[in-house]
């Protein structure tokens, strides 16, 4: 459930993570330069090809990220075709499209560790400000395992007031919860800096060896 | 930062997340749906402050970024930053970190009124000055029409700026996480 990738052995699926950002970054620079309703249009097919035809995706794959908004497109269209000409509103919709398109081809063909890598990488200048990017790391992965846990909280509190007899009653729920959780995220960073993780300042040298966790 | 910090982050970045799972609310003649998201915002920031609030946003867009679906309706992956709507998403960890900065500010004498204050500049202004022109320079609509068509939100924002408010109040009087004087100096 948590993840939109595809699994795949295609070149797109292989290619480097950074890499893919760094594509789809430029695209999304690059297409703002120009104003042709062809150019886009070539953008659009271009992410198309490489999401169908190279990385092999499945049609639903693509379709599922991109849906979100068709409706959203189409009044934008609409409300070109009223107020600028034509030509204004397919160069804005096609762009929008292409850039959907590509982000929703690197998302499927790139794991989230990958993805959790490059944010780790691009987090290392912060180290000046002695901020540690295995932590970012530690935060994010945190987080994963955070989302069932009070998932299953709140079931439990509303089952645990239903039980009481209160019907349908969210907003008694969040407090209880809310406090229940915070007491278990500080239980959580006990335990971590048991294990080490505790606050030293970054160290320099890290860069070449691999970080202990 | 301290471990319990970080978890504290994780917590809440988790907490958007979950918020996300709850069915959104459809609106008669609206695109799309109000969400409960934008609560796990104001909480954020007024329960935890400026920084780790923003931090904890910070932390779930990096997730939806990388491909996890935590968008309400299961939506994630970059083509959520490339959409027309993507300047909410933007404004998520700078309207926490205004709504904590504006908590700290009142957190000696804080109460309903001025927790209503805090929500309500941080996570509607805030929110609605980012999302508002980006969506119109996005689309090349104009300003006024991308005001005009965010209105049907606001009266579903007050309703979570209340429930956001009335909760942190409570979190404070139990269990206060924001700890004034070593979070004063570090928050910025």
């Amino acid at each position: 459930m948590l993840s939109l990738y595809v699994p795949g052995g295609s070149v797109v699926h292989r290619a480097r993570a950074g890499l893919k950002l760094a594509l789809l970054a430029a695209l999304g620079v690059g297409l703002f330069l120009v104003e042709s309703p062809a150019v886009m249009a070539g953008a659009v097919a271009l992410a198309t090809a490489v999401g169908l035809g190279v990385a092999r995706l499945p049609w639903r794959a693509l379709a599922v990220q991109v849906r979100p908004v068709w409706v959203w497109l189409a009044v934008l269209f609409v409300f070109h075709l009223l107020v600028t000409d034509l030509r204004t509103g397919s160069v804005a919709v096609l762009r929008l499209v292409a850039l959907l398109v590509a982000a929703a081809v690197v998302t499927a063909t790139t794991r989230v560790t990958a993805l959790v890598a490059v944010i780790e990488w691009l987090a290392s200048p912060l180290r000046v400000l002695g901020v540690r990017p295995a932590r970012i790391g530690l935060v994010l992965a945190m987080t994963l395992r955070f989302i069932p846990l009070v998932a299953e909280r709140a079931a439990r509190i509303r089952e645990a007031q239903a039980a009481r007899g209160a019907v349908r009653l969210r907003a008694g729920m969040a407090v209880p919860l809310l406090i229940q959780v915070l007491r278990m995220a500080a239980t959580v960073g006990e335990a971590l800096d048991a294990r080490g993780a505790d606050d030293a300042p970054a160290r320099r040298p890290r860069r070449r060896t691999a970080v202990a966790s | 930062m301290k471990s319990r910090d970080l978890a504290y982050v994780a917590l809440f970045a988790a907490i958007v997340a979950v918020l996300g799972l709850l069915p959104p609310v459809p609106v008669p003649g609206l695109p799309v749906p109000i969400t409960a998201q934008t609560l796990g915002v104001m909480l954020a920031g007024s329960v935890l402050g400026a920084k780790r609030g923003g931090l904890a946003l910070l932390v779930f867009l990096a997730l939806v970024a990388a491909g996890a679906p935590l968008l309400s309706g299961g939506r994630g992956g970059l083509s959520v930053f490339a959409g027309p709507t993507a300047g909410y998403l933007y404004s998520w960890p700078i309207a926490a970190f205004v709504i904590g900065l504006l908590t700290q500010l009142f957190w000696k004498r804080f109460n309903l009124a001025w927790a209503l204050v805090a929500n309500m500049i941080g996570g509607i202004v805030v929110i609605y000055a980012i999302g508002v022109p980006f969506t119109a320079l996005y689309g090349d609509v104009s300003l006024w029409a991308s005001l005009t068509g965010s209105f049907t939100f606001i009266p579903g924002d007050l309703v979570k700026a209340v429930a956001a408010s009335v909760v942190a109040v409570a979190v404070r009087r139990a269990y206060p996480v924001i700890e004034l004087p070593t979070r004063h100096a570090t928050a910025g």
